[in-house]
This record gives structure tokens, sequence and C-alpha cells, in this order.
């Protein structure tokens, strides 16, 4: 039995086939249509999450399967003090597959140890969502065609933005791909980052603190908000919150081709002229988002097509 | 007795620890919960040394199948391990860096499942053997407390 816990868990050959799989999804969704009828998936949101927890829950309604479950630790029997790993005995013996959102980092490793169906981690903290990252990685997929030759401008928190530091992690395992890290000095790639993985893989990359110096280079720009619970201080955040904001008129320095992505919600970082322009391609990218599931809830539940 | 000189008798069965770095010797006592056991144990600190000016020097009378050396390969791996049976040394440990450690030390991440989940085995994994790093099982927070040598 198989689990997802880092979108390190599949090689780069599974992630393609899995990647494939979301693209004839999206092709041919009545082929799928019901190759989970009577399957459950059981989504354990242990803290609020929109995007997610519906992406799930449309994944596995697509799929014909049905779903059950919580979306805070109060509804759920945390709330009484059990345990995770007595609380993913239990869903076993509910659902086929479960889904988990969890604010303690490492969370959805003790499921999975405890569990006798597939998990899903949703999030365990600012730990991991490789969720996000697989759905990341097939709208560049979709979009440009490759994951290789490819130059990425990261914009914004790279310091706590936990979505910037998987999708680094994923990309560096595909050849000729360049980072340009645009950020305030405040909110920089952390060192380990930068050390143990980009310059140890002898990866190119530029930091630089303009937006309007990077995007003509680029060929996906990914935005990232100023989150505020990450900041001690509210006078720090407040000087950070609007350091980037991404306008029609930055998208003129930018590359006709280049596709802007976002892990959402956003704030102000893109401004909403923008959502127009052909480039901006975050709205598909939940989309996305919901194909790349449908064909992570396949694969896990090893349902053959 | 020779002049400067502090004379520790033989043991009979059990471990002598040498090379241990200076002022280590009662981080290893707790450690090993030598506290918990009623056997002889003797610790000398800020011992001479001519290769490390100065060092701690343990010797321990237990059963010699008593000693966990994983634990003490994690605390400090160029320490000498010494078997001793029927007052001779019969053999030699050399310590390595165990792959993962159970129990031993605490993730200090108040965001980790660790510090929520009951009980949940805190366990660290040598990640990095290289640069001897460890995390945490869970929430992959290096390891940077005392515990380890440096």
């Amino acid at each position: 039995m198989r689990h997802l816990m880092s979108p390190l868990d599949f090689s780069v050959e599974e992630l393609d086939k899995l990647m494939e799989m979301a693209e004839d999804i999206e092709a041919n969704p009545e082929k799928y249509a019901h190759v989970c009828d009577g399957k459950k998936l059981a989504t354990l949101f242990y803290e609020p999450s929109t995007r997610t927890r519906l992406s799930h829950e449309a994944a596995m309604l697509n799929l014909g399967g049905s779903v059950l479950g919580f979306s805070s630790a109060d509804s759920s029997s945390a709330s009484k003090g059990e345990s995770v790993a007595d609380t993913i005995r239990i869903i076993s013996c509910y659902a086929d597959i479960c889904a988990m959102r969890h604010p303690k980092e490492g969370a959805a490793l003790v499921a999975c140890a405890h569990s006798s169906i597939p998990v899903i981690n949703a999030g365990d903290g600012g730990h991991q969502h490789p969720t996000q990252t697989l759905t990341d990685l097939l709208t560049i997929h979709s979009l440009k065609g490759r994951l290789d030759n490819m130059t990425i401008g990261l914009c914004g928190d790279l310091k706590f933005g936990r979505t910037v530091h998987s999708l680094i992690h994923a990309l560096v395992r595909y050849p000729n791909v360049k980072f340009v890290l645009i950020s305030p000095e405040e909110l920089k790639l952390p060192g380990y980052i930068r050390k143990d993985v980009l310059d140890r893989q002898n990866i190119e990359y530029k930091e630089v603190v303009r937006l309007e110096d990077a995007l003509p280079s680029l060929d996906i720009l990914y935005m990232t908000r100023v989150q505020k619970e990450r900041f001690f201080n509210e006078e720090d955040y407040v000087r950070m919150k609007d350091f980037y904001i991404l306008d029609s008129k930055k998208m003129e320095l930018a590359p006709r081709d280049m596709h802007v992505l976002h892990p959402l919600p956003r704030v102000n970082e893109i401004s909403v002229e923008v959502d127009s322009d052909p480039r901006a391609a975050y709205f598909k990218q939940a989309q996305y988002g919901v194909y790349i599931r449908m064909a992570l809830i396949i694969t896990l539940l090893n349902i053959e097509i | 007795m020779v002049k400067n000189t502090l004379n520790v008798g033989r043991i009979s069965e059990g471990f002598v620890l040498d090379h241990i770095q200076a002022g280590r010797s009662m981080d290893i006592y707790k450690y090993l919960h030598l506290d918990k056991l009623d056997c002889c144990v003797a610790i000398i600190k800020n011992a001479k040394s001519s290769k490390m000016g100065k060092k701690d020097i343990m010797k321990i009378e237990c059963p010699i199948d008593f000693m966990d050396l994983d634990i003490l390969g994690f605390i400090d791996h160029n320490i000498t391990v010494n078997i001793v049976q029927d007052e001779k040394v019969v053999d030699k440990k050399c310590l390595r860096l165990p792959n993962e450690i159970r129990n031993v030390i605490k993730c200090k991440n108040p965001r980790c499942i660790t510090s929520i989940e009951q009980e949940l085995d805190h366990v660290f994994v040598l990640t990095d053997p290289e640069n001897e790093i460890y995390r945490c099982k869970y929430c992959e927070q290096k390891y940077d407390g005392r515990l380890r040598r440096r």
C-alpha cells in the first residue's frame, strides 16, 4: 500500500505517468466518471481549508466515489483528545482512502504508520503540501509541454513559503531548470535550500530584489502571498505585504509565452487587472489541481484503467 | 602512589570508555541511564591525554550486554569502548553513527506532531552522514542540541 507524504515520494518516471493520466482525465473526463464507484474518500481536516479539501472531494466525486469527513478539529474526536493514530485506525474502517490536513508537522506520517488505507498528506503545518506541488508541476507541464529547459521565477515570500521550497525540490530533478529568486532581503530563500539543494546540484540561479529585472527572462512566474501568520510583529508584515504587486504594466515586460502561477489565495500581490491577461494561469492551476488529485486517487487505490 | 596520578581499580566485567571529550562524561552517565543501574561506576574527569589534551574516562562494572552502543555512537563516535571480562580487555568496539535513534533526544519544534501525540516515539534519522546531521523523522527539524560532540 502506498501513501503520499512528500512530492518526492514519486520518482520522475512515476510523476510522468501521473501527469499523463491527469492530462488524459482532462481530455476524456467521461472515461473516468465511474472508476471509483462504491469507493469512499475521507477528508480529515483538522484545520480550515477551502481549496484543498474541496478539490480532493471534487476529485473523488468526479470519479464516481463518495466523500465523508470533517473540516475542523472542533468537529472531530480530536477535540476530546483522541490521537491521530487512533483516529486513522477508526477511519480505516469507514473509507478506502483519506486526505489529511493537520496543523502539526509530521501528522500525516503518524497517520500512515497506523492506517490500513492510503493516506494523502493534504498539508501538515508548514512542512509538506505535496498535492500542491503536484498541481504546480502538472500546470507547468500542461502549459509549456515540458518540465525541463526552463527558467522559473519565484517571487515573494521565499523564506517561509513551503510551496516554493517543495517546488524547488521537485523541479531540480529535471534537466536545465534555472531559477530566479525574487524577494526582499528579509524573505530570501533559506540558506539550507540554496546550499543543500541548489548549490549541491549545481543548479543555476540568481537572486534579485526587483521583479521588473527578472520578468523578461522568465518562462514561468510563480507568485506567492506574504503570510501574516509568519510574522512576529504587525509592522514587519505591513512593510512586506505589498512589496510586490504584479500589474498590467509589469506584465508588459514579460515574454508573450510566460505564464503566471499562484498557489492562491492571493491578496494584493497580483492585481485583479492581470486576471484577464491570457498569461494568468492561476485559476487554471486550481482546475489542474482537481485533475492531478483524480489521477492520484486512482493511482493510490491501484485502480486499473 | 605516583605523584599527580589518581588510581582507579580494575573492573572484572563491564566497559571502559576512553577518549571521552573532557566534560562530557556526565552527559553519558545520564543518557546511558547509569543512575538507574545498581553497579560500580567510576568517572574520571579532565584526565591528561597526549592526543586530546584532556579527556574523560568512565569505568562501568556491569554485564556486557547492558550497554546501548547506538546511543554512545550518537553522542560521540570517537569514544573508545573497551570491553572487559575477567579483568582483561577482551574487545574494543568501534562506534558508528546510528542510522536512527529512538527516545534519546526530543524534538524541540513546537509545531511537530511529537509535541501533542500521545506515546509517540521521538525518532531522529541520520539524513546526512557526511555532515553528521540528524533530523526529526516527523517534521525534519535538524537536531542542533548540545548532546552531540561538536
